[in-house]
């Protein structure tokens, strides 16, 4: 109680454990930064740390985190414990489209953060912050438990400096919702449509272009090409 | 006898073209004759007739691994099959090759269902189309996917060089952003002339239309009667990470299951292709998460066998020991996993990751982590044991794992909602086992005594002394009892492990970065706690693997699962797929 209190009122000795005077900014912060529920969501290796780390060797109840829900309406924060690849980025759009404000998002480990090993990988985005807003970037492969937990109480630090004034789910403008990435020839991003576009008929000229050079010249040597015509 | 007879000839004939097997097949079948490769080249014609062949008369009857392999040189595509006895013995590897342009191979799916998803693999990644298969798809990656990206000359969006080490990291070092690279600063490429707002996503139809009509009964009987898709995951708290399954259910029953997998396909073999062979340890272990060290054997054996180079005694043993701690902290798991989805929520797996603690305490000290530890090398493990493993190794086989083996035991085996729900749920015979590939505890809780650690012995199992456990139902509470079985089964060999390990080197030769591979190819299998684990690895003399396959056990233990979920409910198929203990790393890849 004494903590929630930032500055020093009268407060009779007797009432301090009951009692404080506190902002209203503080109380918010403090009910939410206390009981985070994470969404059950594991993705890959990184899940049996997050696992590892909800038993009961490092338990991360002692933060007001136990209550792990299946469901994206029930839960605070995401915690992306895995590689994020094309194939499952519109799912995890849409479940973050589905929390409920305000949310929180973990990226966990190297591949959420940043494509980690796999980032060459054809099917592999490059960190989930590609698609959704991360609030905290937990290096490793995977994060130990306890760097998990270091994580964890990193977000509730910055919880603990927001405020009504700024924080986007009590402004008055709508939110809005991340466009779920659909699954083309490559993930597009239905924001990047324009550049897709305008990408792929550069290429279509560039390759006419090479085309006729190549006929013009009369040379043997064929332009490199891109296997289009296996598309099925 | 006469299988006998057939068999010797085979070994017998001297290394040049012909056929060894049988009048029928001359001109059709041929050795193998390039250096360093093994087994006969099928016509896709007779292929098969051949497969018929080598499993109704020469007794192959289990075919292991069907993967793709792309000469580019030769202008053409291969496909490897790898079959072997359940009986045991070694294997024989047959291969059939097509034209680049317009590939065509028969489908083996007559002769072994287990093909199903294997083949699917191969079309989705090389664009092999195999004629016969029932249900021919894209598996791990979507439909509409431009390309086929196994394929030597399809390059990712962030490609750089065909092979690791890249120039731009090493002598000189220059690293920059993939990302500033890449017009869309993400890992993405279009063909040409592709317009996005043209594009009708080709989505799940043809995976809905597999499911046949779900109405159409009203006219017959004037009652309303439906049939239900229902899709499990891909999040789905008890699908076991990004799995998902696509359930046709009438009433509660379920009436057909399929499979949907790929959302966590994460390109190892590409990237494996693109790794120097050192590089692919690593990779390994995140293919199953829960038991890296084994998967590291797995891979390290291949490339083993093609170096030629065999591990010293101490090496042996420090390997064989891991693996088997590797084998007790994956089924504990599994168990606690299995009860999880039975409904008693979270309390079996904190006694599960309780012992598994302490043996990732174990890992964590000699490997230096806790999950990926990276710790076999080519010709031995990476270092030594630290001191007072040992003996913690030997108080937990011989005090505290034994100990509390029996407690979990006590507590759930004769746990009478387990029996009632488990007992004769996911019935797979013998039969069906073998022909759809099952390996590992589903293979041999159907009463198949199958072990590649008795079957093919690697390593030094031959030396210990322990049983392979079997058990005859077949069912989801056999597969439970079994993994209890093989948990006691672990520690005995671990028991004898602690007694006989020598002193002595631990690595052959020096270890080094670049290791020399001769040219050839191999496949190394090892018994991993899930089943069979194979490594395909074809060498051309460069310091990266030509091609670097896995043979998921999870991945192919999952071409039964509509079998065995189809007629139970759909409450029981999620207990069914906890049996199997499927890991999404690995059944991905």
């Amino acid at each position: 109680m004494k903590e929630m209190s930032p500055t020093r009122y009268d407060i009779p000795p007797e009432l301090e454990g009951q009692v404080a005077v506190t902002t209203l900014d503080k109380i918010y912060n403090w009910g939410r930064r206390s009981s985070l529920w994470p969404m059950m969501f594991g993705l890959a290796c990184c899940a049996i740390e997050m696992i590892c780390t909800a038993a009961s060797r490092f338990d991360f109840s002692r933060f007001g985190m136990e209550v792990m829900r299946p469901s994206p309406r029930q839960s605070d924060v995401m915690i992306v414990s895995g590689t994020v690849t094309k194939k499952m980025v519109p799912q995890i759009v849409r479940l973050y489209n589905q929390m409920p404000e305000p949310k929180y998002v973990v990226a966990m480990g190297a591949c959420a953060s940043g494509g980690g090993p796999f980032k060459e990988g054809y099917n592999v985005v490059s960190g989930v912050d590609k698609y959704v807003p991360v609030d905290v970037y937990i290096p490793g492969c995977p994060p130990t438990p306890q760097a998990l937990l270091h994580g964890l109480i990193t977000l509730q630090k910055k919880i603990d400096h927001q405020t009504l004034k700024t924080a986007r789910w009590y402004s008055k403008e709508t939110l809005d919702y991340i466009p779920v990435p659909v699954l083309g020839p490559d993930i597009m991003d239905p924001r990047q449509f324009e550049q897709i576009k305008a990408y792929t008929m550069k290429k279509l000229a560039d390759e006419q272009q090479a085309a006729e050079d190549a006929v013009q010249v009369e040379t043997e040597a064929e332009p490199a090409e891109k296997s289009v015509g296996e598309q099925q | 006898m006469s299988e006998q007879t057939t068999e010797q000839t085979v070994v017998k004939e001297p290394n040049g073209v012909g056929n060894d097997f049988d009048p029928r097949f001359d001109g059709a079948v041929t050795r193998d004759v390039r250096k360093g490769y093994t087994g006969y080249i099928v016509s896709p014609e007779r292929l098969i007739d051949f497969a018929t062949f080598t499993r109704d008369e020469l007794g192959y009857d289990f075919l292991s691994s069907v993967t793709g392999v792309d000469y580019l040189a030769d202008g053409k595509l291969e496909v490897v099959y790898h079959a072997y006895k359940t009986t045991g013995g070694p294997g024989i590897v047959y291969k059939t090759q097509v034209p680049r342009e317009n590939p065509v191979a028969p489908s083996l799916y007559p002769v072994y269902p287990g093909v199903e998803f294997q083949e699917r693999e191969v079309y989705d990644l090389y664009g092999i189309r195999f004629e016969g298969h029932p249900d021919l798809r894209r598996i791990l990656l979507w439909e509409g996917f431009y390309g086929h990206p196994m394929r030597k000359d399809w390059k990712e969006a962030y490609f750089e060089e065909e092979g690791k080490p890249f120039k731009s990291r090493w002598p000189e070092g220059h690293v920059s952003r993939a990302e500033d690279k890449n017009p869309f600063g993400k890992n993405i490429d279009f063909p040409a002339g592709f317009d996005p707002e043209k594009w009708t996503p080709e989505g799940e139809t043809a995976l809905y239309a597999g499911f046949g009509k779900l109405t159409g009964r009203e006219e017959e009987s004037g009652m309303e009667t439906d049939e239900l898709v229902v899709n499990l995951g891909p999040q789905h708290p008890s699908t076991h990470g990004v799995f998902r399954m696509v359930a046709k259910l009438s009433g509660e029953t379920v009436v057909d299951l399929k499979p949907v997998m790929g959302y966590l396909h994460r390109n190892h073999e590409k990237i494996g292709e693109r790794n120097t062979f050192l590089q692919n340890i690593p990779f390994t272990d995140r293919l199953d998460y829960f038991s890296s060290m084994s998967n590291n054997w797995g891979y390290v054996m291949a490339v083993e066998k093609l170096m030629g180079v065999k591990p010293p005694e101490r090496a042996e043993y420090i390997r064989v020991m891991m693996a088997e701690l590797t084998r007790i902290s994956n089924h504990v798991a599994a168990i606690g996993f299995l009860l999880n989805d039975l409904g008693a929520y979270f309390t079996p797996i904190l006694y599960a990751f309780e012992e598994r603690e302490l043996i990732l305490d174990i890992f964590e000290a000699a490997a230096g982590s806790r999950m990926m530890c990276n710790y076999y090398r080519f010709g031995g493990v990476a270092r030594d044991l630290p001191e007072g493993i040992l003996e913690k190794v030997a108080s937990l086989a011989n005090d505290r794992l034994p100990r509390k083996i029996d407690e979990l035991d006590a507590f759930l085996t004769n746990n009478e909602i387990i029996r009632n729900r488990a007992e004769g749920v996911g019935i797979l015979t013998a039969e069906q086992a073998i022909a759809y590939s099952a390996v590992g505890p589903v293979l041999r809780a159907s009463g198949v005594p199958y072990d590649i650690r008795r079957a093919e012995p690697y390593g030094i199992y031959d030396r210990f002394d322990f049983d392979v456990a079997v058990r005859y139902h077949g069912d989801v509470y056999d597969r439970y009892l079994l993994r209890m079985d093989e948990i006691r089964q672990s520690i005995r060999i671990l028991q004898q492990v602690v007694r006989h390990i020598p002193e002595g080197s631990i690595q052959e030769g020096k270890p080094q970065y670049q290791v020399r591979v001769p040219a050839g190819e191999s496949y190394g299998r090892i018994e991993g706690p899930k089943g069979e684990l194979g490594f395909y690895v074809v060498s051309n003399g460069k310091p990266n693997p030509y091609r670097y396959h896995v043979r998921a056990p999870s991945f192919i233990n999952l071409t039964a699962l509509p079998l065995m979920a189809k007629g139970n409910k759909i409450a029981d198929a999620i207990i069914i797929l906890g049996s199997i203990d499927i890991v999404l790393g690995e059944t991905d890849r």
